[in-house]
This record gives structure tokens, sequence and C-alpha cells, in this order.
């Protein structure tokens, strides 16, 4: 037997021993904490809404982006967001919010390294191919529109 | 010199070498774990009074050596040689460690393994009449280990089933063929063994088969079976890992029984959420230094052996899809 068989057989052995995640209780708990992550979200628009009557509805809705990263942000930084994402896995890391962790965290991180080549180098180091591909598939989205 | 050569792996010293003082430092989630009140030292905060994760790991270094010292009633003028490591990059704890320290000093990486790297180097030196006394120390520290291979400590992710928690713990011992203590025998040194394993949440499976190797050699070499010994235990293999040993060991001939255990899997308990256990250089090297040594002085154990392994990745390979190779290195510490 050589060596690439031996491997191969081996990665399937240790594949089949790995335990699994159990789907249900992760899908369960990212959806609830997902969607009261939404809520909130919600909640606060409508409440900026009452608030300021004129306030123009696009306004209210970057508002409440700035107030959700803020808050995201503020949890990461007492240490908080992170114990939320290992329980809610995708739940707290699809909204904004995961957005504004992960930017948040590596910033926090690495604030002894100096603030250009600790916070400002490392702050996108997570998040960074995110903007990438956000960029390029609404390039790529564009294009399709325009042609189309 | 060739005397002591019994074959190209192991190595049988005839002087008695003995760990002659040792001490143990551990982080507060390690000291609320299953041997807390073993460890010599739980620091109250990760921190350590220090600025950064680095500088504390680096203080842990410096009081474990301190201590080890201190318990081998010598001076740090006494020590001849420093064998140490860790797992950061260019293994700066150590080093920095080192510099505050008037002694020679040698730089180890074998990842996990260093401990039980460290034992069976200064075993030999000792043995053979170079160094007097030599202290070994390793350390690892869960913030700046995962910084370096992982991601940063408040991002919100998930561990994967098959992860470990690096320990934050440090050990040290002080060997010599002066005085008293636990007597190491025998060393086998192991060889960088690869299966392929690419995943790098999963060490266990990676270091599982140099385990393998290490063990059968050393069996081999000196003629002996797992039942000779009172206790076979790994460094960090972790659940998963130890479970594949096991396995692994059945396909060679060779059965693990009671006798068999990781520090990796037994260092922290169930509600601390560390999936498959413990790992990192300090793991295995705070269990020796305390609770196992302590066991050995008391007549519990007459005889373990201590392997400790390692898994020989950077986060550089780990990105270019390079698979893990491990290695494993293991030591006969016997009562007096």
């Amino acid at each position: 037997m050589n060596d690439i068989e031996k491997n191969k057989k081996y990665n399937e052995y240790v594949e089949a021993k790995i335990p699994k995640t159990r789907a249900f209780p992760s899908l369960l708990n990212s959806f609830w904490v997902g969607g009261l992550i939404c809520v909130i979200g919600q909640a606060i628009n409508d409440l900026l809404l009452t608030a300021f009557p004129y306030m123009a509805e696009q306004t209210a809705w970057g508002y409440t982006l700035i107030i959700l990263i803020f808050i995201a942000s503020f949890l990461t930084g007492i240490g908080v967001y992170d114990r939320i994402g290992r329980f809610a896995g995708g739940g707290s890391i699809v909204p904004i919010t995961g957005f504004s962790n992960s930017i948040t965290s590596p910033a926090v991180d690495f604030k002894n390294e100096g603030i250009i080549y600790g916070v400002c180098v490392k702050m996108f180091s997570i998040a960074g191919p995110v903007i990438v591909i956000g960029v390029l598939s609404s390039i790529i989205v564009g294009l399709i529109y325009l042609f189309l | 010199m060739n005397k002591n050569k019994k074959s190209p792996q192991t190595v049988e010293f005839k002087n008695k070498p003995k760990i002659i003082g040792n001490y143990s430092i551990v982080g507060p989630k390690e000291g609320a774990g299953n041997f807390g009140e073993y460890f010599d030292y739980v620091m109250k905060s990760d921190l350590f009074g220090e600025k950064t994760y680095e500088r504390a790991e680096r203080k842990m270094v410096e009081t474990a050596l301190v201590g080890a010292i201190d318990r081998a009633m010598l001076t740090p003028r006494d020590i001849s040689l420093l064998l140490a490591g860790d797992l950061l990059n260019q293994i700066i704890s150590s080093s920095y460690a080192a510099r505050s320290f008037d002694m020679p000093y040698l730089g180890l990486f074998g990842a996990c393994s260093t401990m039980a790297e460290s034992l069976a180097i200064g075993a030999s030196l000792v043995d053979g009449g170079y160094f007097k006394t030599i202290a070994c120390s390793t350390v690892s520290h869960f913030s700046t280990a995962e910084r370096q291979f992982r991601f940063p400590l408040e991002l919100g992710n998930q561990r994967p089933p098959t992860s470990q928690w690096t320990a934050t713990a440090a050990g040290c011992s002080i060997l010599s063929l002066e005085g008293s203590g636990p007597v190491i025998t025998k060393a086998t040194f192991g060889k960088v063994t690869d299966f392929g394993i690419k995943d790098v949440n999963n060490m266990g499976a990676a270091m599982a088969p140099a385990a393998m190797g290490t063990l059968v050699r050393h069996f081999e070499d000196t003629n002996s079976k797992p039942e000779d010994y009172d206790l076979i235990v790994t460094g960090d293999l972790g659940k998963l890992g130890s479970e594949i040993l096991i396995d692994l060991m059945e396909d060679k001939g060779y059965k693990l029984g009671i006798n068999y255990c990781d520090c990796g899997q037994m260092m922290f308990r169930r509600k601390q959420e560390t999936l498959m256990g413990a790992s990192g250089c300090g793991c295995s090297a705070s269990i020796l230094n305390s609770f196992l040594l302590k066991k050995i002085k008391d007549g519990t154990y007459k005889k373990i052996l201590f392997m400790a392994t390692g898994a020989l990745l950077s986060t550089t390979s780990s990105q270019q899809g390079d698979s893990v190779p491990g290695i494993a290195h293991a030591v006969v510490i016997e009562k007096e």
C-alpha cells in the first residue's frame, strides 16, 4: 500500500470518527437569535420613526444600522458578543452585527501592536474578504443589470 | 558514549538523571479544571499583571523556572543549561524569558511535544556528564496561540467539534544526577509522521500517527509492552486523538488498556466546553510537573511512559494547503 492510499484510508477513517455537530439545536439557536437581532433592528427603526415623525424612512434605516453596529461593537469590546456567537453561530454572524464584530474583534486584539500596524492593518483581516466579494459581486450584478 | 545507545530511536540512561525540582503554573480556567488542586500556582487573570498576553506568557516561563529552581533547593546560578520552547513564532516566550536569567540557553521547537523533547535531550546531556543541572521548561497561552493560529479572541465564531483548547499553562523540571526525585530511565525520540490530515482544527488526528510510531518503536526497542507501565500518558491528543491512537495501536497488535490516558483529555471538566480537550505545550508540561510527578513521588505510580505529541504546522503551511505533520517523543519516568 503506498503512502497516498494509506493517507486516503486514514483520512476516511478519521472522517467517520469525527463527532458530528447536531444540526437541529444549532439551526434552532441560529434561527431564534438571528431573528431576535432582526426584531431589535426593526424595533429601533420603528422607535426612530415614532420619535422623529419628520425623519425620512431611508434616513431611519441608516440610523438603525449605525445603532446596531454600535451595539455589536460595544458588546464585542466588553467580551459578550463572542459568547453570543458561540451559542448562535450563523444567527449572530449573518446580520450586520456579525460584520461589526468581525471588524471590532481584531481591532481590540491587535491594539498592542500599535495604531497603524496593529489596529488599522488587522481590522479588516476577517471582514476584508467579505468587502472584496461584496464589491465584486455588486459589479457583476450591475453589469448584468446594464445589459438586460 | 555509544554504549548507551540501544537502537536508533531509544536511549537508555545508565546514570539515573533525576527530576530534582518541578513547578507548574496555570491560568484560571485550567485552575478550575480537574487538576486544579495539584498546580503550584493558579493565576488570577490570563494577563498575569502584564500589559499583553505575550508578556504574560513570558512571565509564566520565568515564574515556573524560578519556582522549580527553588523546589530543587538551588539558585539560578546552579543551572548549567536551560532548554525551553513554546508555540509562538520564533519561540519568543522562552527566549525572552531566558534573557532575564544568567544561564546558557537552547531554544527548542517541538510544538506541543516540547516538554518530552526537552526532558529527553536534558536527560541525555545530564547522563552523558556534559552538564550538571539542566532546566527544562515549556509554556503555552490560550490567548497568544489563538491570536497567532486562529481568530481574534472576541470574534463570535463557533469552534468546530474536533477543536481543542490551548491550555494557559507552563511547567518546568530541573534535571540532575545529584539529589533525589523521579528518575528518567529511557527516552524515545520520534520521527516526523504525516498521514495527510489537512484540517487544522483536528490536531488529535494529525498527531495520533506520530504517537503510534513512537510508541510502537518504544515497545520494540525496550522489549516491553503496554502492561509494563503503571501509566502511559500522552500529551494533548485530546478525546478524538486518543481514541484514534488506541485504534492504531490495536492494528499494530498493542492493546492500550485502562493504564492509558491523555493529558489533553483530562485537563478540563466537561462543563468547561473545551470540546476535545486541552492542547498546547503547557498542557502536558503542567500536568507532568504537578499531578504526575507528585503521584510518582508518593508511590502511586512506579513507572510511567510520558509521551508528548506535537503538530508541526504553521499558519503559512496550512493556508497553502499543506497537511499537518506530527511528532511525538517519549520518556520513561520511574520512582527513585
